[in-house]
C-alpha cells in the first residue's frame, strides 16, 4: 500500500463533527527526510487534520500508517497484530468445533448450530480477504482495536510543538527537556523508590543530553532559567528542543513562526533546515508565513474546506489557480 | 531541581545554610533520616519540660504525637495525589478505612471468622506479629482499591474527579456500616491485636514508646520514598500532568496510567496509616472514617504547603495538635480559672469555625501554604516575577478536541 520511503501515509482520512465534514477523505504522504508543509485558509481543516495525525482526535474514517505501523484502529499490543487479526476466526472455529463435537456425541449428527458457525467462519474469512477495511471496522467495534493516543504517537516517533506555546512554564528549561525524554527513560517505580544505580546513571545521561539539545537549538547556558522567563523566540526553540528529546523520526511543527519578527523567522528556518540535514529528521509544518513555507518546503499540500486542493513543489502550488482562488484571488505570495 | 532550593540564595561565600542546602540536595535520604531522628528526639524532651507539662503529662503527649503521626502519614499520601499530581481527592478517608479494616480482618477473632482464617488462634499471644506484614498488605489492598476507583474515573478532570472521589469517600463507610454480617455494623470490629515485636513483646496502651518509635520509622520511610519518587522520572511526569495535561501527553506521558499510579500510591500510604491506627485503637468502626477526616487531611495539605512534603508534615502535626491538645486544654484551663464567658464556650465545638477562619485567612494572605513548594509559589505569584513577561505568550487557545 505504501512506499518504503514514506514515513507517514494517511489514507482517506475523514473527520466529521455532526454535519460538518472538517476533514474530507484526505490522502497524504510524507516521504522520509523531507520538509512538507500543510497550508490553507482559516477553517480549511489544517488543525483538525493535524490533531487526527497526533491521535488527539479519532478520525471517523480512513487509516494512518506511521513508519510502517498502523496507527488508527490498531491492536492494543503491538506485535500481537496478526493474532488479533485472526482471533475472531479462531473463536468461531473453537465454537463450531465444540458444537459439532457435542452434536455428534449426543447422537444428533451435524447440527444446524454447527453449520451456522462454519458458515459464519467462511463469511468472516471472506470479509477479511475481500474487504480488509470492513473487517477492521468490525474488529474495532468489538473493541479489539484501539487508535493511537498522543503518547502512543510519541512512542512511535512523532514529536510536536504547539501553535500557542505550551511549555511547562514553572519548570526550568532543562526540566522541560527532561520531560520530553520521558519515553526514552526506563526507570520504573521500584527504581524511583530505591534510587537504584541504574536510575541515577540514567538521570545523569538524561541531564547531559538535555544540555546537548539546548545547545543544538541555540539555547546554551540558559538551562536553569524558568521557561516562562525566556523571551518569546527562545520559548519556541525550547519547545522544539523538548520535542526532539523523544528522538522523533517525524517532527510536527504547528505554526512555529507565529508571532516572530523577521530575524527570528530567519533563524528558525535555518534551525529547521539544520534539523533535517544534521538529524535526518522529517518535518511536517503548518504555517501561515508564506516566506517560511516557500523557503524551506520540499512539498506543499493545500487544504480548503476540508479537502486537499493541491499538492506539489512550492513552485507548482504557487501557480495553481485553485490555490490562488482559495486565497481569495490573491496570489499565494 | 532539588526541593531544597527554596532557601534564599547565598550572598558572597557560601554560608552555612548554602552548604546545608547543598548537602541536603545531594544526600536527601540521609538528610531526612537525620531530620526525623532530631525531631523524634526533641519531641519527648519538649513534652517533659515546664510549659508543655502544664497541659498534660509526657506519656499523654507521646500518645498524642503518635496519633498526629497517623495524620502526617495521611497528609504525605494525599500530598502525592493533590499536591504533586494535581488530582483533587475529597474521599481520601475511604482508603484509610480500607487499610484499617484490612488489619482488623487479619488480627481480630471476628475478622478471622468472617474470612475463614485463623491467624489469631494460631499465633495466640503473638497475634500482633501479623502487624508487620499487614503494613505492606494493607498498603497493597488500599492501592488495589485506589486503582479500582481510579481506572474508570481518572479520565475526568478537576471538579468531576473531586465529586466522584467525594462519593467514594461516602460509600465506603456506609458499606462498612450496612454490611452487618461482614463488618459488625455500627459497633465495628473490636478485639484487634496490638502489634507484637519479639524482644519487646506486645505493644500496650500504657507504654507509648513502641508506638511512637514505630510511627517515627514509618513516617521516615514514607518521606524518603516520596522525595525519591518526586525526583524521579515518574515524579516529573506527575508535575507535567499537573501543569498541562495535553502537553504532557504530547511528550509521551501516558496520562491515564501515570495518574492512576499517583492515586494508587496515595491510597497505599493511607492504607499504612489505617493499619497502624487500627492496631493502636484495637477497634475499627465506620464512624472513624467520615468526610471530616478527608477534609481535615486536605486542610493539612493546603495549610502546610501543597507539594512540599516537609511542609505538609508540619501542617498535619500542627493542625492535629491544635485540634486535640490545644482546644481541649483551653476548655480545661478556662473551666479551672473560671473566666465568666469563656468558660461556657466549648472550644472543641468551635474546631470547624477555627478551620474556616484559618483557611480563609490563609488563602488571602499566603495561598501557597506555610511552607510552600517553590514551584507552587511561582504559579501563585506569577505577577510578581518579571514585569511584562505575560505579553510574551500568546493568548491561551484550548486545543482539547473531541473524541
Amino acid at each position: 500500500m505504501s512506499d518504503r520511503s514514506d514515513i507517514l501515509v494517511a489514507d482517506k482520512v475523514t473527520r466529521r463533527f455532526g454535519g460538518l465534514v472538517a476533514v474530507n477523505a484526505i490522502d497524504f504522504t510524507i516521504p522520509e527526510g523531507t520538509i512538507v508543509s500543510l497550508i490553507g485558509p482559516n477553517g480549511a481543516g489544517k488543525t483538525t487534520f493535524f490533531n487526527v495525525l497526533l491521535g488527539i482526535i479519532d478520525p471517523t474514517g480512513g487509516t494512518i500508517e506511521f513508519d510502517g505501523r498502523q496507527m488508527i484502529a490498531r491492536p492494543r499490543r503491538v506485535g500481537l497484530e496478526s493474532l488479533v487479526w485472526v482471533s475472531p476466526s479462531i473463536l468461531i472455529v473453537l465454537v463450531s468445533l465444540a458444537l459439532g463435537v457435542t452434536g455428534v456425541l449426543s447422537g444428533g449428527g451435524i447440527t444446524l448450530a454447527g453449520l451456522a458457525a462454519v458458515g459464519f467462519l467462511i463469511a468472516t474469512l471472506l470479509l477479511a480477504i475481500v474487504r480488509p477495511l470492513w473487517y477492521q471496522t468490525f474488529l474495532l467495534r468489538l473493541g479489539i482495536f484501539r487508535s493511537a493516543r498522543p503518547n502512543d504517537m510519541v512512542q512511535a516517533g512523532v514529536g510536536r510543538t504547539f501553535q500557542n506555546i505550551r511549555l511547562f512554564k514553572n519548570m526550568t528549561a532543562v526540566e522541560n527537556v527532561l520531560i520530553g525524554m520521558h519515553t526514552q527513560m526506563r526507570a520504573t517505580l521500584a527504581d524511583g523508590f530505591l534510587s537504584t544505580r541504574r536510575a541515577r546513571r540514567e538521570e545523569d545521561v538524561a541531564d547531559r543530553r538535555a544540555q546537548e539539545l539546548l545547545t543544538l537549538v541555540g539555547l546554551r547556558g540558559i538551562g536553569n532559567e524558568l521557561a516562562k522567563n525566556l523571551p518569546y523566540g527562545d520559548q519556541r526553540r525550547l519547545e522544539i528542543a523538548r520535542a526532539l528529546a523523544s528522538r522523533p523520526k517525524l517532527l510536527l511543527l504547528d505554526e512555529p513562526a507565529a508571532g516572530m519578527n523577521p530575524k527570528e523567522t530567519q533563524d528558525l528556518m535555518k534551525l529547521i533546515s539544520r534539523l533535517r540535514t544534521d538529524l535526518g529528521l522529517t518535518v511536517l509544518l503548518i504555517e501561515h508565513d508564506m516566506k517560511v513555507v516557500m523557503g524551506i518546503s520540499d512539498r506543499v499540500t493545500v487544504l480548503d474546506a476540508g479537502r486537499k486542493i493541491a499538492e506539489g513543489t512550492p513552485e507548482e502550488v504557487r501557480r495553481d489557480p485553485k490555490v490562488i482562488e482559495a486565497y481569495l484571488g490573491t496570489p499565494a505570495v | 531541581m532539588s526541593v531544597v532550593q527554596d532557601l534564599p540564595a547565598p550572598q558572597g561565600t557560601p554560608g552555612f545554610r548554602a552548604r546545608a542546602a547543598d548537602f541536603g540536595g545531594r544526600h536527601r535520604s540521609t538528610t531526612i533520616i537525620i531530620g526525623m531522628a532530631l525531631v523524634g528526639a526533641i519531641l519527648p524532651v519538649l513534652a517533659s519540660v515546664p510549659p508543655f507539662t502544664a497541659f498534660q503529662n509526657q506519656a499523654s503527649w507521646m500518645d498524642g504525637f503518635t496519633n498526629a503521626g497517623v495524620f502526617v502519614l495521611l497528609a504525605l499520601g494525599l500530598n502525592l495525589v493533590v499536591g504533586v499530581a494535581g488530582l483533587l481527592d475529597l474521599g481520601y478517608a475511604a482508603f484509610f478505612a480500607i487499610g484499617s479494616y484490612a488489619y482488623a480482618y487479619a488480627a481480630s477473632p471476628f475478622g478471622n471468622e468472617v474470612l475463614g482464617i485463623n491467624i489469631v488462634a494460631t499465633l495466640g499471644d503473638q497475634a500482633g506479629l501479623i502487624f508487620w506484614p499487614m503494613l505492606i498488605i494493607g498498603a497493597l489492598v488500599a492501592a488495589a482499591f485506589g486503582i479500582l476507583l481510579g481506572a474508570p474515573t481518572l479520565r475526568l478532570r478537576g471538579d468531576y474527579l473531586a465529586i466522584v472521589t467525594l462519593g467514594f469517600g461516602e460509600i465506603v463507610p456506609i458499606v462498612f456500616l450496612n454490611a452487618d454480617a461482614l463488618t459488625n455494623g455500627t459497633n465495628g470490629i473490636g478485639g484487634i491485636a496490638r502489634p507484637y515485636l519479639p524482644g519487646i513483646g506486645s505493644f500496650s496502651a500504657m507504654n507509648p514508646w513502641p508506638y511512637y518509635v514505630t510511627m517515627l520509622v514509618l513516617v521516615t520511610v514514607v518521606m524518603i520514598f516520596c522525595y525519591r519518587l518526586v525526583g524521579s522520572r515518574i515524579g516529573r511526569a506527575w508535575e507535567a500532568i499537573r501543569e498541562d495535561e495535553l502537553a504532557a501527553a504530547a511528550n509521551g506521558i501516558n496520562t491515564v496510567t501515570t495518574k492512576l499510579l499517583a492515586f494508587a500510591l496515595g491510597a497505599s500510604t493511607a492504607g499504612i496509616a489505617g493499619v497502624f491506627n487500627a492496631s493502636k485503637l484495637t477497634v475499627v468502626s465506620p464512624d472513624q472514617f467520615t468526610f471530616i477526616i478527608s477534609f481535615t487531611v486536605l486542610a493539612m495539605v493546603v495549610l502546610g504547603g501543597m507539594g512540599n512534603f516537609w511542609g505538609v508534615a508540619v501542617g498535619a502535626f500542627v493542625i492535629y495538635s491544635i485540634n486535640n491538645v490545644l482546644l481541649k486544654t483551653l476548655n480545661q484551663f478556662f473551666d479551672t480559672v473560671g473566666v465568666p464567658i469563656l468558660k461556657d464556650i466549648d472550644f472543641i465545638q468551635l474546631q470547624f469555625l477555627l478551620y474556616g477562619i484559618a483557611l480563609v485567612a490563609m488563602m488571602l494572605l499566603r495561598p501557597e501554604g506555610l511552607f510552600p513548594n517553590s514551584r507552587r509559589k511561582r504559579e501563585l505569584h506569577a505577577e510578581m516575577t518579571l514585569p511584562g513577561e505575560d505579553e510574551m505568550t500568546l493568548p491561551e487557545v484550548t486545543e482539547e478536541g473531541g473524541r
